[in-house]
């Protein structure tokens, strides 16, 4: 059995919600679709318990109604876990930082990019957008059009 | 303890000290002591990847080559083949032989300018001078391979857009063997030269388990000790084809971020010849379509610095519906601010050098604050501006003349 294939039924054995919800893409990449009350398990036994050490990003994603929210995670042997999982716009999730202090950068770029809302994160200075870019403005969100955008080149 | 009431708060950037590019910290001091730094990125967002949602693919390859100056051919790699995978398109061998060639001609120019970097911030420029000087044979290679010296545009959706004649291999062969011999005068100088250590011993100590948690990638988590190279544990391109080694070492300070950066110099030149002597016949493209169908993949690509990520989502069109980017910077930068706990104000252009950052540039508006209220100013308004500030100042830049602009 290949290290995908088993990473596919140690996480059914532990969460029998996600029966058919792990797919194997290839050798190195697994994909798992989570829902978000389950969210915060899954990815704190594939962090802590399944050898997912590497946290490599998160990519947000304006889906309509929901943000989707894709976890990269990867294991020194190079098997890639990418965790999905989705969130109503205007709710929030819990932030990653208890289990990799590193991440907290990833959820300012969902909060300044995605308008996401991330709970529990340290304060720090905002990231990437200028600290007079209005706060309610997200230009990863598929309805966002620059406002003028003969300004910046006037 | 640090006591609150000695702390004085130094602010450094956005104009960097050691580098060309910008970024802040806000550096907290206890005497000549760094008690804790908190950093502020994000100056030179430039909107690519919102900008990847509104072009083809094609475009995007050069878009995503211009994330990084000096790795172009590391984004538009790891871009490409994600979307090579979604696609379904396996690319012919020569065409993964001539992508690994640039590739790690390119670590070799990009290890090249760091150390000439880094001798620069401890003020040993003959190592800069030396090292730039080898750089540019790696420089003057590209041209003659690519047509350009940075921002080479090998690749192509479905392989690489230009091939590499068997003529061109004892030239490629000859810099290598050059570059080899000059490398191990370096590794012989970072191992004997006591000046050297001692200026780099203990500077900004990151120990492994850090290393893990802040998410360091590339030579900064090696010289952490920790055993990661996307090359050999994801393999891509041509890499499962090549015999290589990763380099590691336990110093866990800048010393070791130069040993692990000169020994994969080493690495490099081997699998340059490598890829020379295995060089397999054939095609350098397979035809690719214009839409790609709806789908998703994750590439992941070991650059100089460490691990790119680029995520990308097809939706069936000639665009994408989303491309992330994650370069190595962002996961190194996390580590930073805990290397320089505890080190000296003066190491800190050595300790954020030693990560080889890279913030790319060309930002076209400026804010202006101040009073309260900001403005935003545009390219020929801030011409005016500096003209008005030097004028002010009894400079008249209209009186300059230009060579060649006998007009003016």
């Amino acid at each position: 059995m290949s290290e995908a294939e088993a990473l596919v039924d140690q996480l059914v054995a532990a969460f029998p919600a996600l029966t058919g919800r792990v797919t194997v893409q290839r050798a190195k990449r697994v994909w798992i679709d989570v829902d978000r009350q389950a969210f915060p398990e899954v990815f704190r036994r594939l962090a802590k318990d399944l050898g997912f050490e590497v946290f490599c990003m998160i990519t947000g994603l304006d889906e309509g109604a929901d943000l989707g929210l894709i976890y990269h995670l990867a294991r020194n042997d190079g098997l890639m876990a990418n965790v999905k999982t989705r969130c109503p716009k205007g709710e929030s999730m819990q932030t990653i930082t208890s289990i990799f202090p590193g991440g907290g950068i990833y959820e300012r770029e969902l909060i300044d990019l995605l308008g996401a809302h991330i709970e529990g994160l340290p304060e720090g200075a905002r990231y990437p957008l200028p600290d007079n870019w209005p706060k309610d403005e997200h230009p990863l969100l598929k309805d966002w059009k620059p406002k003028d955008k003969g300004a910046q080149d006037a | 303890m640090p006591d609150k009431k000695r702390t004085v708060r130094v602010p450094i950037g956005p104009q960097h000290p050691a580098l060309k590019e910008p970024e802040s910290f806000m550096v907290d001091l206890q005497g000549e002591k760094i008690s804790s730094v908190a950093l502020r990125l994000g100056y030179n967002h430039r909107g690519i990847e919102k900008g990847c949602e509104e072009r083809t693919y094609m475009q995007d390859l050069y878009l995503v080559e211009r994330v990084c100056g000096i790795c172009s051919h590391s984004h538009a790699t790891a871009f490409i083949q994600a979307v090579e995978e979604i696609a379904g398109l396996e690319i012919p061998r020569r065409a993964k032989y001539i992508r690994t060639l640039i590739a790690e001609l390119e670590r070799v120019h990009s290890h090249l300018l760091w150390l000439g970097v880094a001798g620069h911030e401890i003020g040993f420029d003959t190592l800069l001078m030396y090292s730039w000087r080898d750089r540019e044979l790696v420089m003057d290679l590209f041209a003659e391979l690519t047509g350009n010296r940075v921002n080479y545009a090998m690749n192509t959706l479905g392989g690489v857009r230009r091939d590499i004649a068997a003529e061109q291999f004892p030239h490629i062969q000859k810099i290598v063997d050059t570059l080899e011999e000059r490398t191990k005068y370096y590794i012989e100088l970072a191992m004997t030269e006591e000046t050297l250590a001692q200026r780099l011993s203990g500077v900004g100590y990151l120990s492994k388990e850090d290393a893990v948690r802040l998410g360091a990638v590339g030579p900064t988590s090696r010289a952490s000790g920790a055993d990661r190279d996307t090359r050999r544990d994801d393999p891509y391109a041509a890499y499962d084809e090549l015999d290589f080694k990763v380099i590691t070492d336990d110093r866990c300070d800048v010393l070791g971020r130069a040993v692990v950066r000169l020994g994969e110099l080493m690495q490099s030149y081997s699998m340059i010849r490598q890829i020379l002597k295995q060089m397999p016949e054939g095609p350098i493209t397979v035809k690719a379509p214009l839409k790609i169908p709806a789908g998703e993949a994750v590439s992941r690509y070991e650059a100089p610095r460490g691990e790119d990520v680029h995520y990308v989502r097809a939706n069936g069109t000639d665009k994408p519906e989303r491309v992330k980017v994650r370069a190595p910077t962002l996961a190194n930068t996390q580590s930073v601010a805990k290397m320089l706990e505890d080190g000296y104000l003066a190491d800190l252009p050595i300790v954020v050098a030693a990560i080889d950052p890279c913030f790319s540039c060309t930002d076209r508006t400026i804010a202006v604050q101040g009073n309260g209220d900001s403005k935003t100013m545009g390219w020929e308004e801030l011409v005016q501006y500096g003209v008005r500030w030097y004028r002010d100042r009894g400079v008249d830049p209209s009186r300059i003349k230009v060579r060649g602009d006998e007009s003016a």
